[in-house]
């Protein structure tokens, strides 16, 4: 055990506050590693259940890359997959419950997509790569940052989905009525999942513009 | 014209690399080999060789298109002119006509060009000749009535989306055109359904319905009769009405060996034997109605004409081809009986067809292969 008598990293050492920021741009989950597109689909109609599920899987996914971290080294390497699938659906449905507690329109709107949290790719891809090869707090802040990477993209989408699907941001009308008395309509396709995977494709297209370095060779 | 020529050979150096507009050298290059044929040729790999190139080509479609396009723009005042009750002469409805379309066209264009221009200065690339066909069809598959930023958006993401993004012409998967009329139909199905009035003005005293729209109902006996279907006195999108335009710029275009009759002809027994399935099998109204109504109602044979025979998105192989439009006929009928959201299927029919298209080519190919090489183990055997 020598490395318990090296020198302590401090909280928020560079090292470790870059485990947040880099998700958010350079190593994005959806945009770059391309995980979780399919939740990023289906609940980006309304930015309420957007929100309401990036916060649920950020909540999953910091506490289950902490307990998966924790008990990494008691792990047997054959059934890791297993034992990580139990701590994923232990959180989501603590998630669930409290969703169902208090936000039950909301919940009802996730529908099946809180459970389906279990299957998302981001949760499995963070427990495999980084907390069952890191420390607790890494773990943690890995989980926070990976969480708010794929919470922007789900915001950003679910804006542009609502604003021009149903003229409402949080189901308030932000488009006046002299709009719509001018001819203007909402955009159905908006609604529509279609449209989400190509919001995805120009958020990506934007983001590779800007940054040269992700475009492969 | 030597006076253009001259004209345009002087203002060239200053589009060119260290002239003062070179900035704008694809936009110049655009409408130089748009005026005159460029006299420079293909030098590698193996091409046929034609003595017209590809703004020629699409001109040719372009002129194909317009004996349709002049129908639709008569009927459009035919129609609005019906459905007050009163009677017109020829240039009355055709001036009510060309009010309503003439905007469309112009925005078709304006918009799609103006993109095509922007992307290809901006990749330095020579400006694609593809939006000149699509930017002629856009107008003659939509409703004569639609707002026209509605339509401004539609050919913005048909252009981007369905073109730009993979490359531009020649690289898409799916018709540009047809995208923007998908487009339409999901984004604002309200203007678009397929089956509701598309009357140029929507009066009260008339509640008429696209033959499609009646049909999908159960009101078989509204229909009107198949000589007003084939020549296209009938409500519909600008360009689709009238069966015996099509089949004009059908000649046009199998005349000049621009379209491939293969795909026209599959598309047209694909749809007709689809029709005369669903007689046989009679299950309900629909189903018997018979199967030559199907390739004079609605967009039948302005999608097999203009759209399934696309040089691009089509099966490139000529069993392919075969294949290909038969199955875009069957899917087209198929989508009209059976699916009460959709009353019209071609579009729907080619798009996905589009899609496929690459897969069919690629088995036509792998079976062809396998004879050559069997023939070739016979040879060696013997």
């Amino acid at each position: 055990m020598s490395a318990e008598t090296k020198e302590r990293e401090p909280l928020f050492s560079a090292k470790n506050m870059k485990l947040v920021t880099k998700p958010l741009n350079m190593d994005n989950p959806i945009t770059v590693q391309v995980l979780g597109i399919c939740s990023a689909l289906a609940v980006t109609a309304k930015l309420k259940p957007a929100i309401v599920m990036s916060i649920s899987v950020m909540v999953v996914l910091a506490a289950s890359n902490v307990v998966v971290s924790l008990l990494r080294n008691g792990i047997p390497q054959r059934i890791r997959i297993i034992v990580q699938l139990v701590v994923i659906a232990t959180m989501v449905i603590l998630v669930d419950q409290v969703l169902k507690a208090f936000v039950y329109d909301i919940s009802k709107q996730l529908s099946v997509f809180v459970g389906l949290i279990i299957t998302n790719c981001i949760l499995m891809g963070r427990l495999e790569a980084f907390a069952m090869g890191n420390k607790p707090w890494p773990a943690f802040l890995d989980g926070i940052g990976n969480a708010l990477g794929y919470g922007l993209i789900l915001v950003i989408i679910a804006f542009f989905r609502e604003l021009l699907g149903s003229g409402t941001l949080f189901d308030f009308r932000v488009i006046p009525q002299s709009f719509y008395d001018l001819g203007y309509k909402n955009n159905g396709l908006m609604i529509l999942p279609p449209m989400a995977l190509i919001t995805v494709g120009v958020i990506i297209w934007i983001q590779r513009n800007r940054n040269r370095d992700l475009i492969e060779k | 014209m030597k006076a253009l020529r001259k004209f345009i050979d002087k203002q060239k150096p200053h589009f060119q690399k260290g002239g003062k507009f070179h900035w704008l050298e694809s936009t110049f290059d655009g409408l130089e080999t748009f005026l005159y044929v460029p006299n420079t040729v293909t030098t590698k790999g193996a091409h046929i060789r034609d003595s017209i190139d590809m703004k020629r080509t699409m001109i040719v479609v372009v002129l194909a298109t317009l004996p349709a396009l002049f129908f639709g723009m008569w009927n459009v005042g035919y129609q609005h002119f019906l459905s007050l009750g009163e009677t017109a002469g020829f240039w009355q409805n055709m001036g009510f006509g060309a009010l309503k379309v003439v905007p469309i066209i112009i925005v078709s264009y304006a918009v799609g060009l103006g993109i095509e221009f922007y992307f290809a200065q901006i990749k330095g690339h020579e400006i694609n000749e593809g939006y000149l066909v699509t930017g002629m069809l856009i107008p003659l598959i939509v409703p004569p009535d639609i707002p026209l930023w509605i339509l401004a958006i539609a050919v913005a993401f048909a252009v981007i989306f369905g073109k730009e993004v993979f490359g531009g012409t020649g690289m898409n998967v799916v018709n540009p055109a047809l995208v923007a009329r998908a487009f339409l139909f999901f984004a604002y199905p309200g203007d678009m359904s397929g089956g509701k009035v598309w009357i140029a003005e929507k009066a009260d005293t008339f509640s008429g319905a696209t033959p499609l729209g009646d049909a999908l109902v159960g009101n078989f006996k509204h229909l009107p009769s198949v000589s007003d279907m084939f020549m296209g006195y009938i409500p519909g999108s600008v360009g689709e009405t009238s069966t015996l335009m099509i089949l004009i710029g059908a000649a046009i275009l199998l005349f000049t060996g621009i379209a491939s009759w293969r795909v026209m002809v599959s598309v047209f027994a694909g749809g007709f034997v689809m029709g005369l399935l669903f007689n046989w099998w009679g299950a309900n109204d629909y189903m018997e109605l018979p199967a030559y109504y199907h390739l004079v109602m609605g967009g039948f044979a302005f999608g097999a004409v203009f759209m399934a025979t696309d040089p691009v998105t089509s099966a490139q192989t000529q069993r392919g081809k075969y294949i290909y439009g038969f199955l875009v006929g069957m899917i087209a009928v198929l989508i009209r009986v059976f699916n009460p959201a959709y009353p019209e299927g071609m579009m729907l029919a080619i798009l996905l067809m589009n899609v496929f298209a690459p897969l069919i080519d690629h088995y036509v190919i792998e079976a062809n292969i396998k004879k050559r090489l069997k023939r070739l183990k016979v040879v060696v055997n013997s």
